[in-house]
């Protein structure tokens, strides 16, 4: 069925197919369209699953964690200040291993209040543990929610599919609603390794040593660092299955087939602009322009930031002379956190392209087309480019 | 209340493994045993950091038999709720949900989440165990703490501010089932959780839990010292039912009894080192008050 909606619409509808058990969020904008639409799926019946109007984000996904430990499929949503409010059950969700989805609807972070879109919300919880997955449009905002289920579910670990705050969430756009059935053919009913059962006692996330201790049974268990090392690793094994989970959706729905990174005219580029989410459609005009203009420049866009794909940036970037990143977040006082992933990403590689960075559209500012068109020409043609620093663009004062 | 339960109606079987870490003498060891008890196999807990986290062991090993979910500080109630949501979207609902905070888990960076919970009428059991400082980081005041209690926070003068009464904020939601009972009256106590067991919504039982090591006494003395509490009529044992309102049990027999000295609870404790006279008499005044006014409530 094709539809005309909001990228919330999407993301709510995404969550539907997927027959998810329990939802629990508190009102954020601009997340709130979408939880207010999932309340009226369950509210009209539409959906089979508890809705609880949490008092805080914190207690969002603190149910979220504790239906997941008793065995149901569990969603939140946020957004900005929200998502940082949960900080803390954020990490413990990576760490408990529950396959948890949330949609993070990105905005900027107070103070000063803004609640316009930038990605420094979720871009600055790359470090906890889930898996980061960004859409680019709102076909691709349910196609994600739906697949992020699957990977939770298949790697035991909690996913945040991001999408821009306004530019997608409020916007209308066409888009296909997969039909329930062959959602159901595609994503299991849930599943966990243990969930919490009076006949089956375990005392979960309990205390852990620095050391080895044995239990019960007289078998070794593992402590803290072999627990935490075990996330580290099922996180770097999970862009594998997420390639699996890709295809599989690609054969049933015929959609899909760059989960990781997507290319726009980089085979014989010479430059490659990098970005993440609805921006990396932006640059694909500018670069239409640049292309006409006879150079030759593309668009690498990452689906996945957090585990980051190194791997596949290595293979998409390593052979063009310029990379050009831009991006809608930092890591104050140094740079852009992409843009520092990707030369750390690129230091092994004997020979390196140039890097330059470039933050933009902090806490909604505009970016223009003919700003984007400037500076990209100007990074491409420059016998000086200026690498190791970010630079703001679009600033007034 | 349902016939009482007396040491020879209790149940025989033990939910707690026998070596728990707690310490010796502590109350939170005789709640947790007779709760567990009360609330039965067919349950589920909800621990958040406290001396629960350490009395249930450490991983690999468990001292409770229960599914006990160790859970975030300030997230018990939205926890106990996320347990419900999903038993009810699996279809059993016949398991009782249990969370178990301490006082700063309840009183202070819990009380949102409970509010929460308590206003949305999730249907579990919200034990605080309270022993009125916090404990497991070594005896710093908490919302608990009554006035002039000596900790590692309030060194020299003893706490300034009188505790925040959690039950009465609990009754000021309107839920169906309130009770203050004590470690030192587990019999008590289980009936209380017996009983709200199958009460709707959100069941608050606030329990007076001694520790030797806060509260600086010799370990043997830990029932002595909790029912002195009860007896001087400092702590008070009540229910409120559906609004309504009740002694129960040795406070009852308490309105046709001498109440003993309030001096003679402080005396046991080291953390009341720092009561002058003149402000035990002042505490004696307000109990007697008190006590007066719940003379008058009962006539």
């Amino acid at each position: 069925m094709h539809a005309i909606e909001s990228g919330n619409f999407a993301a709510a509808t995404g969550v539907k197919l997927a027959r998810v058990q329990v939802i629990a969020a508190y009102p954020i904008t601009p997340q709130t369209p979408l939880t207010e639409k999932l309340s009226e799926y369950v509210e009209s019946g539409e959906l089979d699953s508890q809705y609880i109007p949490v008092e805080s984000e914190h207690s969002a996904l603190s149910v979220c964690i504790a239906a997941a430990s008793t065995g149901a499929r569990a969603f939140t949503a946020t957004s900005s200040n929200g998502l940082l409010y949960m900080s803390e059950q954020v990490h413990w969700a990576a760490g408990a291993r529950l396959p948890i989805v949330m949609c993070v609807v990105n905005r900027g972070i107070g103070a000063p209040w803004t609640v316009w879109n930038d990605q420094q919300d979720s871009m600055s919880q790359r470090d906890n543990g889930w898996i980061q997955l960004y859409a680019n449009d709102h076909q691709q905002i349910i196609d994600t929610v739906i697949k992020a289920f699957h990977l939770a579910q298949d790697v035991s670990i909690p996913v945040m599919v991001c999408y821009d705050g306004y530019l997608l969430s409020h916007t209308y756009m066409p888009f296909e609603i997969p039909s329930q059935e062959k959602v159901d053919s595609f994503l299991p009913a849930f599943s966990s390794h243990y969930h919490l059962d009076p006949d089956n006692p375990a005392n979960l996330n309990s205390v852990t040593l620095p050391d080895l201790r044995v239990n019960v049974h007289g078998d070794m268990a593992p402590a803290y660092m072999e627990i935490r090392n075990a996330l580290h690793k099922d996180l770097r094994g999970s862009i594998g299955v997420l390639e699996e989970i890709d295809e599989k959706y690609k054969t049933i729905f015929g959609r899909g087939g760059c989960p990781i990174t997507e290319e726009y005219l980089c085979e014989d580029a010479s430059f490659i602009a990098v970005s993440i989410g609805s921006l990396s459609y932006h640059l694909r005009d500018v670069v239409d322009t640049l292309r006409g203009e006879g150079i030759k420049v593309g668009v690498l866009s990452l689906h996945l930031y957090r585990p980051f794909p190194d791997k596949a940036i290595i293979k998409a970037l390593k052979r063009c002379e310029r990379i050009v990143v831009f991006e809608k977040a930092l890591s104050y006082g140094y740079g852009g956190m992409l843009y520092g992933d990707i030369k750390s990403a690129l230091y092994d590689c004997d020979e390196r392209p140039l890097v330059q960075s470039f933050i933009l559209g902090i806490g909604g500012r505009e970016i223009k087309t003919r700003d984007l068109y400037e500076v990209l020409k100007e990074a491409c043609r420059t016998s000086k480019p200026k690498t190791g620093e970010s630079i703001w663009i679009g600033l007034k004062l | 209340m349902n016939a009482k339960t007396d040491i020879l109606s209790l149940p025989e079987e033990e939910l707690v493994h026998p070596g728990s870490r707690a310490c010796s003498g502590c109350g939170l060891s005789i709640v947790y045993r007779i709760g567990l008890k009360a609330l039965g196999r067919d349950s589920i807990l909800v621990v958040p950091p406290s001396c629960l986290t350490v009395l249930q062991g450490l991983y690999p090993i468990a001292s409770t038999k229960l599914p006990s979910l160790n859970v975030t500080f300030a997230s018990t109630a939205a926890a106990a709720t996320g347990v419900l949501a999903a038993l009810k979207a699996l279809n059993r609902e016949h398991t009782t949900v249990a969370a178990w905070a301490g006082d700063g888990g309840t009183a202070d960076i819990g009380i949102q989440a409970l509010s929460g919970a308590c206003e949305r009428g999730e249907n579990f059991i919200f034990i605080c165990y309270d022993n009125e400082a916090y404990m497991n980081t070594g005896v710093q005041r908490s919302g608990t703490t009554p006035q002039g209690v000596l900790t590692t926070t309030t060194p020299f003068s003893g706490k300034l501010q009188v505790s925040k009464d959690v039950p009465a904020i609990i009754a000021a939601h309107g839920v169906n089932y309130i009770a203050t009972a004590s470690a030192s009256y587990p019999l008590d106590l289980f009936d209380k959780i017996v009983k709200a067991k199958d009460i709707q919504g959100v069941k608050y039982i606030h329990v007076h839990t001694p520790c030797p090591s806060g509260w600086g006494f010799e370990p043997q003395y830990a029932v002595k010292v909790g029912r002195l509490a009860v007896e001087s009529g400092l702590y008070d044992l009540y229910e409120i039912e559906y609004s309504e309102w009740r002694l129960t049990g040795p406070s009852k027999r308490l309105l046709k009894k001498k109440r003993l000295p309030v001096e003679e609870y402080f005396k046991t404790q080291n953390r009341f080192k720092g009561l002058s006279k003149s402000r035990i008499s002042e505490i004696q005044k307000q109990v007697d008050e008190k006590w007066k006014g719940y003379g008058d409530r009962s006539k």
